[in-house]
């Protein structure tokens, strides 16, 4: 997978370009860089744990101008801003900072969304301190970044609550008809680039409701619904269709679509085969995958049953297996639930959990257990067949694998029982088999994921386009988007190109 | 969202649902299912397609009325939306020409048989039918059936018809009757009804497939609430399903949990009828 170390030269010029202006030097000089480095970093308001751990209301919530001004005023305005080579779609990061501390908080968002369409969601759900803030030239300096996630959160969250979104100039239409394949992160993206662009486009999507993994995956107290519906209706008013509960190949195949006239196609399907580890016990009831325990309780709002028909199991003694944000945010919907006690079960240590430091600090507040170096290896169930106990081995970390994480082994005689009355197995996610299977001209990986030209993010389908989890397992919101951005953009060319052959 | 162009009561508790799904209509198979959610608070639940229509561009399925969601569906009317129909999901029948089939339908199964019993007869097989109803009066697509059946049987439990008897004996009387041999048994209904039928014609070896209804909720391989154990594997139904092998599903872990949310359901149910009749 690439990972761009270098800015491009293009870019360089417009962050010079910007960083020249006189405002911005007026602004810089304004405080000294020594000044600057005094002022801590701004802490995000969040709702008291004993409190939060009852409801599913978001967690953060938010800064308040003042101290959003005030962490803007941290940042160095860098001659060299390193932040922005972290962030995988290279958001012009002092620029909107620097728009911020000036108080000029819509103009900051547009500035943002130059870049990433969908800042209210990465601002919350983005791994920032392996991203922007890692590099940031502050941590180097001090070790404490600028909060780039928590200030492009607040912009925002700021153009939220004005009356009127922009809505940027829309080309004039050029005729095309453009299919996009699910409706989360990265196909979002898409649709809202090519939109812009004068085509027509069309997504399809299997659910009920948009947003892929942020509607069905990522909880409520972390990411607020209304946050994606409002992303969502500003797509539609840039004048895209969303064709809900539509399968594609199942409902349709793309060439049937493109019989409808579509010309070019855009596969963001997700990673949505849950895996399972294969040991005994694993179909007892009270064992759910991630994905269903997840998705009765926000897609199906599980959390408000009988309100709402679909229930979801309490448990009292819940195991939740994995170290990633998916198994974070089962454990801490489990704790929600009235749990008694929700339990991590990770095989690796707590360094080498994938999932968000914010998140594991917060569950950490939240009351949530931590059982590291441990794994599950069989299930016993009562005589109703439901879970009672997990029979579990410790490990002990080993060399460095292919991840470059310290791979776990198992110590011989050390297993031992755990009771519980739920477990979630939240240990990854494949790609989503149904459109490889349908198309078996689509050149796929290894794994079923959708190989790309990752200059284009074609596939070995000509006009047929990929990206997201579809194409790189299980990564994250913002490099789906990025794809997404890739995509558009080449797809866009393709288009524009097919319309000169044709007249040709 | 999807028109209903017949929503209509076939027998006590169950229902027939016709559906305005153009796309679906077009390319459904038999076997093939749809999940349904009758309102935005309502749960996503698999129905087998009993029948569809190009030119009207319809598919119909027949409900059993058991919990909130089928009661919901059983109130719609004509001209009625439904949010959400989906499909078709599943794969279809592995439909071939094997000589001899036994297709056996019970409770909303009566429905979902009937276009597995019509493929089976248009690809060149002899096809009989056996239908299972408690009583006379719970019969429906009699005639239906037997227009795409060769052989036709009833299993009851009254005195009406002269079979008086449960499925699976009605069933090991016309495999042992029978001079030449059955090649295929097909059984769509409750869980009991397809397992008694497998239990039935294990001792013959007659190859018997079951289209099972486990708990679903996305319907696409995304959740895995649908797992079954067919010899020894782990399978989705949505996906790797629904007609699987009758005599190498763990029937056991089945029965269990389709009654993950026994509770649950009654719950749900006394909350909607509460809210609906004050
Ligand atoms: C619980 C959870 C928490 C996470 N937390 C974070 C986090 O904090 N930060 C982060 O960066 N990342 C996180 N991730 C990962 C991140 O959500 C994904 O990387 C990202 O959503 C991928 O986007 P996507 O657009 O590729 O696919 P998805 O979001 O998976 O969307 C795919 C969509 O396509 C639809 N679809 C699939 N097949 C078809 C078809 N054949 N026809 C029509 N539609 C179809 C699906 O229904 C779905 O809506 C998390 C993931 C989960 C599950
Ligand atoms: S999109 Fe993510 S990586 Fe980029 S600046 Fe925002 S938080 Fe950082």
């Amino acid at each position: 997978m690439p990972e761009k170390k270098e800015i491009p030269m293009e870019l360089k010029e417009r962050l010079k370009c910007e960083y020249d202006k006189e405002w911005r030097s007026n602004l810089r000089k304004s405080i000294s860089a020594k000044e600057r480095m005094k002022i801590p970093r701004q802490k995000m308001p969040q709702r008291d744990p004993e409190e939060r751990n009852k409801d599913f209301n978001e967690v953060n919530l938010g800064l308040q101008e003042k101290k959003a001004k005030l962490e803007a005023a941290r940042c160095l305005d860098c001659a060299n801003p390193t932040c922005v080579s972290g962030c995988p779609v290279s958001i012009d990061i002092p620029t909107f900072i620097k728009l911020v501390e000036k108080g000029d908080f819509i103009q900051s968002a547009r500035k943002i969304k130059e870049a990433n369409s969908l800042p209210g969601i990465c601002g919350r759900v983005c791994p920032q301190e392996s991203q922007c803030e890692l590099l940031c030239n502050l941590k180097k300096a001090t070790g404490i970044p600028v909060a780039i996630g928590n200030l492009e959160r607040f912009v925002s969250d700021y153009e939220m609550t004005c009356e009127n979104v922009y809505i940027p100039s829309i080309a004039s239409p050029t005729g095309h008809k453009v299919a996009v394949i699910g409706a989360g992160p990265a196909g979002l993206t898409v649709a809202g680039e090519l939109a812009k662009k004068g085509h027509y486009v069309t997504i399809f999507e299997a659910l009920h409701l948009p947003g892929g993994v942020l509607i069905y995956g990522i909880p409520e107290f972390r990411l607020p619904k209304k946050v994606l519906m409002t992303e969502v209706e500003y797509l539609k008013k840039l004048g895209v269709e969303l064709r809900m509960n539509f399968i594609v190949g199942v409902t349709a195949t793309i060439d049937d679509l493109k019989k409808e006239g579509y010309k070019a196609f855009f596969i963001g399907s997700g990673a949505g085969l849950p895996n399972f580890m294969r040991i005994h016990g694993e179909n007892l009831i009270g064992i759910y995958s991630a994905n269903e325990y997840l998705t009765r309780v926000n897609l199906m709002k599980g959390y408000a049953f009988p309100e709402y028909d679909t229930p979801v199991l309490h448990g009292k003694r819940v195991a939740v297996i994995g170290g990633g944000n998916v198994a974070l945010d089962s454990v801490r919907t489990a704790k929600r639930l009235g749990a008694e006690q929700a339990i991590i079960v990770y095989r690796r240590s707590r360094v080498e959990m994938p999932a968000r430091v914010e998140e594991v600090n917060h569950a950490e507040e939240e009351g949530i257990e931590f059982h590291f170096l441990t794994v599950p290896i069989r299930y016993i169930g009562n005589e109703n067949g439901h879970v009672k106990a997990m029979e579990c081995i410790r490990m002990e970390l080993g060399e460095p694998d292919a991840s470059g994480r310290r791979r776990p082994i198992p110590v011989k005689g050390s297993e031992f029982m755990m009771e519980v009355d739920l477990a979630v197995v939240a240990i990854g996610q494949s790609p989503n088999p149904l459109i490889p299977k349908s198309n078996p001209n689509l050149k796929t990986g290894k794994w079923g994921n959708i190989e790309v030209d990752w200059e284009t993010m074609e596939t070995s389908m000509k006009g047929v386009y990929a990206g997201g989890d579809i194409v790189r397992g299980g990564a994250t919101v913002i490099l789906a988007m990025g794809d997404g951005r890739v995509a558009a953009s080449a797809m866009d060319k393709y288009l524009r190109q097919s319309k000169k052959r044709k007249k040709a | 969202m999807a028109k209903i162009l017949r929503r209509e009561r076939l027998v006590p508790n169950l229902h027939l649902l016709e559906v305005h799904a153009p796309e679906i209509a077009k390319r459904c198979k038999p076997g093939q299912f749809v999940i349904v959610m009758p309102d935005e608070f309502g749960e996503r639940i698999p129905l087998t397609i009993a029948d569809w229509n190009i030119e009207k561009a319809s598919v119909t399925s027949v409900f059993l009325v058991v919990g909130t969601s089928t009661h919901k569906l059983s109130l719609m009317k004509q001209g009625d939306d439904i949010p959400v129909f989906v499909g078709p999901l599943g794969k279809p029948v592995d439909i071939n020409k094997c000589g001899t089939v036994l297709c056996v339908g019970g409770c909303y199964g009566i429905g979902a048989i009937y276009p597995v019993a019509r493929a089976f007869k248009e690809a060149g097989n002899k096809v009989i039918t056996l239908l299972d109803v408690k009583a006379n009066y719970l019969l429906y697509w009699e005639e239906k059936l037997k227009s795409v059946s060769d052989e036709f049987h009833i299993s009851s439990r009254d005195y009406y018809y002269d079979c008086k008897d449960f499925v699976q004996h009605i069933l090991k009387k016309i495999v042992k009757d029978k001079k030449e041999s059955i090649n295929q048994v097909f059984a769509i209904g409750c869980t009991y009804l397809m397992y008694a039928c497998s239990q039935a014609t294990k001792p013959y070896g007659i190859k018997t497939m079951v289209s099972l209804n486990p708990i679903m909720v996305d319907g696409t391989g995304m959740c895995g609430a649908c797992r079954v154990s067919v010899g020894g594997e782990t399978k989705f139904t949505c996906v790797d399903g629904p007609d699987f092998d009758g005599h190498l599903v763990d029937w056991e872990e089945l029965f269990a949990r389709r009654k993950s949310y026994f509770d649950d359901e009654i719950q749900s149910l006394c909350y909607w009828e509460k809210k609906i009749f004050p």
